[in-house]
């Protein structure tokens, strides 16, 4: 809550004059029930017809004079309230993007979108409703309670024992449901992350027949989230009723007190009437008050949740920069990984460096450890011990932006966004010029299928690169890495969708770019880094082999074992080929 | 856009009733429990009233009479109490019943679109019609039920009672009133364009947020979160200002009938109070008159807020509805055939197809599948591959032709016995959210468990499974539990393992396995195919050697077919495939 309030800050001319017309208005309203008693008491009493016109016309324009503010203090809560909404989406998004991808890792995106979307509409309409009401309701309730001491302060006492009593009634149901809409909350988080399931899932669902089985999972969390829905409505539909009872017993009570009192002539029928309306303006504020407990309460868990994420702290310290005098481009100086939650090493104890333009193969088995090395170089991940080093200076010591424009990297999966070629290429640096471009597009075996496409460069690309075959999605994460002309660059085995052809075209262009460029492959085809100056072999986590690719045939069986399993393979294809020719 | 709204509204309102219809014993108990509550609220300004006519003056006033009438108050608003409070709870139930109906079938629609539409739709957009919209329109119904029968019951009663003790001033009342409810339909006449923008530009945003957020490592990597952010705002000005336009055009409802209230109610103390000049009304029955000119209005304020939430609850109503009313995809005919005991002869017909009308992919492409052979699909990366296996699986119909499995037009087998005979491995691994057990079980979820771990044996797979903390029950989540895309895959393999359909499909599903596992699984993998009509989307040069049937795409259109050596004979794109693989 506390942090949400801060952003508060920059609409504060609004929510101090929204709540403050508010109170204007109310004024004028607690005015009404004295006009009404004077009419009774001075106009119908003295039989004076000049007075009831009179304090008909002074009502109508209090009335005018109501609306006038009230409409004022509409608008300055509606512009604090979703000004506030779209502050806190800001900040919220910034948050998220600047979380650690281990961080974020942990909560999940469903989590992270619901936050930003449902949670913050709930603020949104929580803060506008209390803006308006939240001051206006209590200010109603003690004005009536103070207009009614004026009348008769022992009669006053009434209020003085109902008020109260109604704060019990409402506060204590407020209490129970609260965290009862939490849990409403997470039920409709566990529904998001179904829906969405089902639509990211829907090719392999629908080819095993899933559909009724995703769909009853569905129905099931559907039917929980109802069930806590229902409970907790019965609960907060219990504040109405309670409250309406409260209140015509202490009108009865008073009417009884007012009896007594007019019965040995120390009160009024007005006045007796003015009390009873007073008491009755209490009953309407309460109504409006309750619904607006429910909605305020609702939003406070909203901003309870949303404040949870904006606290997670990003996970990315910095230290001081201590340059070595080494100067190799990239050095693991005794790594060390554990992920979080997980209970062993992902790797053990990796040593290496690479000169600047050199070319490093990262090769090994599936769950080897090659993509938690990817992972620690733009710091994704930090190391739980040793240090990782890029230009030797301490990756944790470089602002992450300045890092990461010197890495190139293409992830393993292939993710385009929503817009043309163009402006994905520009993800990786928006000044690259037109040449650039076709450059990068050149290298990366896309340039053919670009410029069929119609519209070339400004060709559009749908959400997620949908439109896109997987292959072409990896060759232009691929040109996108290379439009930055990045220092180091890292194919984080990016060349899996890739045909034989395609990949060796590939291969070949790159080693022929930039001869400044540093670069890493990672990849399961010793093919792929038989020609990089210096291979590392991982197995388990750990470097079972490094040199390039005859020393490696010397001496490290893994290594010979996945050369021999492809090698075989192809020599075999090879010279069935041959006899063929 | 008015015409627009206009044609829309009404019939979005129509099917909103005909789901409030099926409920009806709650709506009647509801209704009646209105009809009571709202009764004894009336009863008691009037027995009030009667009470303070007793309070004339010093010693003039009959305690009894006072203490009696009062008793009666206190019963009344017991029960009125109790009606509301069942009310309440009948409308809960109501609302809730409904929405749950309302997502179960957006869910089950879901199950039913056709892959086109699900592929050329966002996903965030869709999810926050199930999610966000449903849940504001909720919230309008909800209070919609709440408010809107004892309000017009309200108004009903108070107008009777008003009539019978005096008509002159309840004639007064009456004209009013429609400034009121004129008021109140001009604003929401124009917040409905407003609501409706908001929602839309919403469900934007939440596509733009889905992407980004999705996709953070691709993000962070390229320092894009300031470039990603200012996009961002730029969709989030956008809502905040269609959100400030909708949340102040509607909140004008209040101020504005509140006005038309006070009017009356100032009318009503004039011509009540000049009524008792002449004694044509009592000091009690004037303080009645005035607790219903108030209550008379109430409910005016209150339907007016509830014409505005129900204005946004239809705007989510509608995009609601817009998808659980998507054509869904051709339904199988009645007589449709169930595939059982297939012999796996896949047989494709002059087919054409396309995507997109004016892009032709597929043309005119027939082939001739035995049961047992295999066919390997080949060509340089983006050549429309996966379109074959979108055809094969139905994910798409085709246009023109006809694709036969055993003899029978899929279009005339059962979606369902068509998907169970092929097995697919996927170039995405996609692994539900759930244990790895039920993961592997999802072709066969009566599998028991010696099938299921011989399965994953099969695969490869058991041994680091059996490794994580809680081996087969671990929880795949969103982000993978920390498997790798090598594991991930090998458990689509795995899946596919338990229950061997007689047909296969794989596409690229050993691209992200290392070569010493990928032996070990092609081994397996040839032991599957052994007898089984297999489509395979490889590289593996061995797969398309040995392949009996070799498809050749390139650019979406299918090229060559014939078997590895009439290809290499033909001397045309494949051979020229062939030979770039070993010029390094």
């Amino acid at each position: 809550m506390k942090k949400i309030f801060s952003f508060l800050k920059q609409y504060r001319k609004e929510a101090i004059l929204g709540p403050l017309f508010k109170l204007l208005e109310a004024s004028f309203e607690l005015l009404v029930p004295l006009v009404v008693a004077d009419i009774i008491d001075v106009g119908i009493a003295n039989g004076n017809r000049n007075i009831i016109i009179r304090d008909a016309l002074i009502m109508a324009a209090l009335g005018l004079i109501g609306m006038l503010f009230s409409i004022t203090a509409q608008y300055f809560s509606a512009k604090a309230a979703v000004g506030l909404a779209a502050t806190v989406r800001h900040e919220l998004f910034n948050h998220i993007q600047n979380l650690s991808y281990s961080r974020s890792q942990t909560i999940g995106t469903a989590t992270l979108l619901t936050r930003i979307t449902n949670d913050v509409n709930q603020v949104q309409t929580g803060l506008n409703l209390a803006l308006r009401l939240l001051l206006r309701s209590p200010f109603i309730v003690f004005g009536a309670m103070i207009m009614a001491f004026t009348v008769n302060v022992r009669a006053a006492l009434i209020f003085v024992i109902t008020i109260p009593l109604l704060a019990v009634v409402i506060f204590g149901i407020m209490k129970i449901t609260t965290p009862l809409y939490r849990k409403v909350q997470s039920k409709l988080d566990r529904l998001l992350g179904l829906t969405r399931q089902n639509l990211t899932g829907v090719r392999v669902i629908r080819a095993f027949n899933n559909e009724a089985k995703e769909l009853s999972d569905f129905e099931s969390g559907n039917e929980a989230l109802t069930q806590m829905q229902q409970h907790v409505g019965r609960i907060s539909a219990l504040m109405n009723p309670l409250t309406y009872v409260i209140v015509n017993g202490a009108t009865a009570g008073l009417i009884y007190y007012g009896a007594l009192r007019v019965n040995i002539g120390e009160l009024t029928q007005g006045q007796v009437v003015a009390m009873v309306n007073y008491m009755s303006q209490i009953l309407v504020e309460l109504i409006k008050f309750a619904n607006l407990i429910v909605t305020i309460s609702k939003a406070i868990a909203s901003a309870d949740r949303i404040q949870d994420i904006l606290e997670i702290e990003t996970g990315m310290e910095m230290i001081p920069p201590e340059k070595t005098s080494d100067d190799r481009c990239l050095e693991f100086d005794h790594v060390h990984l554990t992920y979080p939650d997980a209970g062993a090493e992902a790797l053990t104890d990796i040593h290496f460096s690479v000169g600047h333009g050199q070319s490093l193969g990262i090769i090994g088995g599936t769950g080897s450890g090659k993509s938690s090395v990817v992972n620690l170089i733009p710091r994704f991940f930090d190391a739980t011990s040793g240090t990782v080093r890029i230009d030797g200076q301490d990756v944790r010591s470089y602002k992450p932006e300045a890092l990461r424009k010197k890495i190139g990297l293409v992830p393993q999966k292939a993710t385009l966004f929503k817009g043309t070629i163009r402006s994905n290429l520009l993800m990786a640096d928006p000044e690259a010029d037109e040449t650039t471009m076709w450059e990068a597009l050149r290298i990366a075996q896309a340039e053919d299928f670009v410029r069929g496409k119609e519209g070339g460069l400004d060709a559009e690309v749908a959400q997620e690169g949908r439109n896109f075959s997987g292959g072409q999605r990896q060759r232009l994460t691929i040109a996108r890495a290379l439009t930055r002309k990045p220092e180091i660059l890292v194919l984080d085995d990016s060349a899996s969708a890739l045909d034989y052809m395609t990949d060796a075209n590939l291969r070949r262009s790159i080693r022929q770019a930039d001869s400044n460029m540093t670069v890493i492959i990672v990849s399961q085809r010793t093919a792929s880094v038989r020609f990089a100056d210096q291979i590392i072999v991982l197995d388990d986590g750990k470097i079972c082999g490094l040199g390039n690719h005859d020393e490696l045939m010397e001496n490290c069986p893994v290594y010979r074992e996945i050369y021999d399993s492809q090698f075989r393979k192809e020599t075999a294809g090879k010279e069935e080929f041959r006899e063929k020719e | 856009m008015k015409k627009n709204k206009a044609k829309a509204s009404p019939g979005t309102f129509r099917k909103v009733m005909s789901r409030v219809r099926s409920h009806w014993p709650l709506l009647l108990i509801s209704i009646l429990c209105a009809a009571a509550n709202v009764f004894l609220t009336l009863a008691i300004p009037v027995v009030n009233g009667n009470a303070i006519d007793y309070l004339i003056g010093e010693g003039r006033v009959d305690l009894t009479a006072v203490l009696e009438t009062l008793t009666t108050v206190l019963v009344c608003a017991g029960l009125a109490a109790a009606a509301q409070w069942l009310m309440n709870i009948c409308n809960n139930r109501m609302t809730f019943e409904i929405v749950q109906e309302m997502r179960n079938d957006a869910m089950r629609k879901i199950e039913s679109l056709p892959l086109s539409y699900l592929d050329s739709h966002p996903h965030g957009d869709i999810v926050s019609r199930v999610i966000t919209d449903v849940d504001q329109f909720a919230d309008g119904l909800l209070m919609g039920f709440t408010q809107l029968f004892s309000g017009i019951l309200t108004i009903l009663g108070t107008l009777g009672v008003m009539f019978s003790v005096n008509w002159q001033t309840a004639l007064l009342v009456v004209a009013i009133t429609p400034l009121s409810l004129f008021v109140a339909s001009f604003i929401a006449k124009h917040t409905f364009d407003m609501f409706k923008l908001q929602s839309e530009t919403r469900g934007e945003q939440t596509a733009f947020m889905e992407e980004m957020i999705g996709n953070r490592e691709v993000i962070k990597a390229f320092s894009f979160e300031k470039k990603a952010l200012e996009q961002f705002d730029e969709i989030n000005e956008r809502v905040k200002n269609y959100s400030l336009r909708a949340t102040f055009f509607s909140s004008l409802t209040n101020p504005g009938t509140r006005f038309v209230n006070n009017l009356v109610y100032a009318a009503v103390a004039l011509t009540g109070a000049l009524s008792a000049l002449r004694g044509r009304l009592s000091v009690g029955q004037l303080t009645a008159f005035l607790s219903y000119a108030n209550q008379y209005t109430k409910p005016f304020n209150e339907i007016s807020g509830v014409i505005t939430e129900f204005q946004n609850a239809l705007a989510c109503a509608e995009r609601i509805f817009e998808l659980i009313e998507a054509e869904p995809q051709t339904p199988e005919p009645k007589d449709a055939f169930v595939l059982k005991g297939t012999h796996g002869s896949v047989e494709a017909d002059n087919v054409w197809f396309s995507y997109t009308p004016d892009q032709k992919l597929i043309e005119d492409f027939s082939i001739n599948v035995k049961p047992g052979q295999r066919v390997a699909i080949v060509g340089p990366t983006g050549c429309g591959k996966t379109t074959i296996i979108n055809l094969l699986m139905r994910f798409y119909d085709v246009k023109a032709g006809s694709i036969k499995v055993d003899g029978h037009d899929i279009r005339t087998v059962t979606r369902q016995s068509l998907r169970s005979n092929y097995g697919m491995v996927l170039q995405e691994t996609w692994l539900k959210n759930a244990t790895i057990r039920e993961n592997l079980c999802m072709g066969k979820p009566d599998a028991s468990e010696e099938e299921m771990i011989a399965a994953a044996k099969a695969a490869h797979a058991h041994s680091f499974i059996r490794r994580l903390p809680q081996g087969y029950d671990t929880i795949i989540t969103e982000s993978g539990s920390g498997l790798s895309q090598g594991q991930k895959q090998l458990l689509c393999i795995a899946r596919v393992m338990l229950c061997l359909p007689p047909m296969l499909i794989l596409d690229e599903a050993t691209s992200s396995i290392d070569t010493r596992t990928e032996i070990l699984i092609q081994n397996a993998f040839a032991q599957m195919m052994e007898g089984r009509t297999s489509f395979i989307v490889a590289h593996r040069l061995s797969t398309i050697q040995s392949a009996d049937i070799i498809l050749v795409m390139r650019e979406g259109h299918i090229t060559e077919q014939g078997n590895h050596e009439q290809l290499l004979a033909k001397n045309g794109f494949y051979a020229e495939i062939y030979n770039a693989q070993f010029s390094e």
